[in-house]
C-alpha cells in the first residue's frame, strides 16, 4: 500500500476532490440542522402535507409505471423490427430533456391551450393543470424512462433460449412474458423500480410547471421545500433531511440487489 | 447619472429583495440598497443602515387575466366565481403577503389553483391561458404588454407597498444616486414602468 501511494497521487488527488464535493453538501445538511427541535420542524403543516401528496402520488406513479413500462420493455428486448430502436431513442428523450422543458411540453399537450388539452375542456369541460393528476403525470414522464430502459437492459440479457422452451410448451407471447421473463428478471425490474421511485419523488420542475403549487393538492415534498424555504428554512431543511434519508434507504435496497 | 459624474460607473444587481439584505448583510459590496417592501429590511444589520430608508416609490395590486378574458373578470368581486381558475403568490413572498392583506380586506377567501413562487411566475401562468386570473403587482401588467389584460383594483381596497431606498455604504455618490431616484427624471422613468410615486 505505502509503495503504491505516492505513484497514486496524481490520481488521488482530483478523486478525493470529486468525493469531497459530493459528500460535503450531504455532510453539511445534517451539520445545520436543528436536531434537538427537529420534532417541532417536522410537525410544520408543509412537511406531513408534502410528504402525504408525495407517498400518494409517486405510488399511482409506480402502479401505471409497471403497467405500461413492464410490457413496452419486453417489447424493446426481443423485437428485432427497424421502428423499435426508433422507439428505444424517443421514449429515452424524457430522460435528457431538463424537466422543465417536460413541464412546458405538458403544458402544451394537456394545457387549456394544450393539443389534447383543449378539446378536453372544450368536449368535457375538464382541465388537467393545478390538479394531483396533472402532479402524477409530470412523475410519469420522468420516471417511465428511467424504468424502462433498465428494466430492458435486464430482460435483454435473458437467454432467449427461455422464450422458445415457453414457446413449444405452447405458452403464448403474453403467458411467456407473465410467467417467465418477469419472474427471471425480478431483481431489475426492482432495481429499476427504486430508481424511477427516487426520480419521481424528487420531480420538481416539470410538476411547478405543469401542475403549479398548492399545499394538499400539488405541493410535493421538494415543491415543499421550496416554498418553506422563503419564510421556514428550519422546516425546509427538516423536509430535506427525511428526503435524504429516503435517498439512501433507496441506495441501500439497490446494493442489497446488487450483491445477490 | 454616470453623465453626470464621470468617471464613475453604477452598478446593478438585482434580486429578490430577502436575498439582497442577507448578500449585503453577509458583506456583499453595496453602496445603495433599494427594497420591493419594507418587510426585508428587519434583517439588516444597524451599522449597515448609513441613511434613513425613504420611501422612493410605491406599487399596487392588479387582478390579470388573459388578453380574450376567458372568464369574463370584471373586478374583486368576481374572484369567488365558481370554478374559476385563481392564481397568486405563496404567502411567504411580499407579493403573496400583499395578496392576503388584500382578500382579508375584501372579506373573500377564494379557491386558489396554485400559489406560484413570485409574481413571474404567476403572471406567466395567465399568460399562457392556463389561469383564468391571477393576483400580481401593476408593474408585472405594465410589463407583461398585450400579453395579458390588466382589471384595476379600486384604491379603497387596494394595498400599496412602499419600496425602501437607503445608503449602505460611506461612498460619496451614494447619496447623490438616492436624490437622483427621487428627483423628476427618475421618478418619470418610475411612472413609466407603472411605480407610483409616494
Amino acid at each position: 500500500m505505502t509503495t503504491v501511494l505516492p505513484r497514486r497521487l496524481p490520481l488521488l488527488v482530483p478523486a478525493a476532490v470529486g468525493v469531497g464535493f459530493l459528500v460535503l453538501p450531504l455532510l453539511a445538511l445534517l451539520l445545520r440542522a436543528d436536531w434537538p427541535d427537529l420534532a417541532t420542524h417536522l410537525r410544520a403543516p408543509v412537511v406531513g402535507q408534502s410528504l402525504r401528496l408525495s407517498a400518494l402520488t409517486t405510488s399511482v406513479t409506480m402502479v401505471v409505471v409497471w403497467l405500461v413500462g413492464t410490457p413496452l420493455a419486453w417489447l424493446l428486448a426481443r423485437s428485432d423490427h427497424p421502428l423499435t430502436s426508433w422507439a428505444r431513442a424517443l421514449i429515452t428523450v424524457p430522460l435528457v430533456l431538463p424537466p422543465v422543458v417536460g413541464g412546458v411540453a405538458l403544458l402544451m399537450t394537456w394545457g387549456r391551450r394544450g393539443v389534447l388539452g383543449g378539446w378536453l375542456d372544450q368536449t368535457f369541460g375538464i382541465t388537467v393543470p393545478f390538479t394531483t393528476v396533472a402532479v402524477v403525470m409530470a412523475e410519469i414522464f420522468v420516471a417511465l424512462p428511467f424504468y424502462v430502459i433498465a428494466v430492458e437492459g435486464a430482460m435483454r440479457g435473458l437467454d432467449r433460449r427461455y422464450d422458445e422452451i415457453a414457446a413449444t410448451l405452447g405458452a403464448g407471447p403474453v403467458r411467456t412474458f407473465l410467467r417467465v421473463a418477469v419472474p427471471l428478471t425480478l431483481p431489475g425490474v426492482a432495481a429499476g423500480s427504486a430508481l424511477a421511485w427516487a426520480r419521481a419523488l424528487g420531480e420538481f420542475g416539470a410538476t411547478i410547471t405543469f401542475a403549479g403549487s398548492f399545499p394538499g393538492r400539488t405541493q410535493t415534498a421538494p415543491l415543499g421545500v421550496y416554498a418553506a424555504l422563503e419564510q421556514d428554512p428550519e422546516a425546509a431543511l427538516a423536509l430535506s433531511l427525511v428526503m435524504l434519508l429516503l435517498s439512501v434507504l433507496v441506495l441501500g435496497l439497490l446494493r442489497s440487489r446488487w450483491l445477490r | 447619472m454616470e453623465a453626470d459624474h464621470p468617471g464613475s460607473t453604477v452598478e446593478l444587481s438585482f434580486a429578490a429583495s430577502s436575498t439582497i439584505v442577507q448578500q449585503v448583510a453577509e458583506g456583499a459590496p453595496a453602496d445603495v440598497l433599494a427594497l420591493a417592501g419594507p418587510g426585508p429590511l428587519d434583517h439588516l444589520p444597524a451599522e449597515l443602515r448609513r441613511s434613513e430608508p425613504v420611501v422612493f416609490t410605491t406599487n399596487s395590486l392588479s387582478l390579470a387575466v388573459p388578453p380574450d378574458n376567458p372568464a369574463g373578470v370584471t373586478g374583486v368581486e368576481d374572484l369567488t366565481t365558481e370554478g374559476l381558475r385563481l392564481v397568486v403568490c405563496q404567502p411567504q413572498v411580499p407579493c403573496g403577503e400583499a395578496t392576503s392583506a388584500l382578500l382579508t380586506g375584501l372579506g373573500i377567501d377564494p379557491a386558489v389553483s396554485s400559489q406560484e413562487r413570485d409574481a413571474r411566475a404567476t403572471i406567466t401562468k395567465v399568460e399562457l391561458g392556463e389561469a383564468d386570473v391571477g393576483i400580481v403587482y401593476r408593474t408585472d401588467v405594465a410589463a407583461a404588454g398585450d400579453r395579458v389584460l390588466g382589471i384595476d383594483i379600486p384604491g379603497a381596497v387596494n394595498v400599496t407597498t412602499g419600496y425602501p431606498i437607503l445608503a449602505v455604504s460611506d461612498h460619496e455618490l451614494a447619496a447623490a444616486f438616492i436624490q437622483e431616484v427621487l428627483s423628476g427624471r427618475g421618478q418619470q422613468h418610475l411612472a413609466d414602468a407603472g411605480f407610483v410615486a409616494p
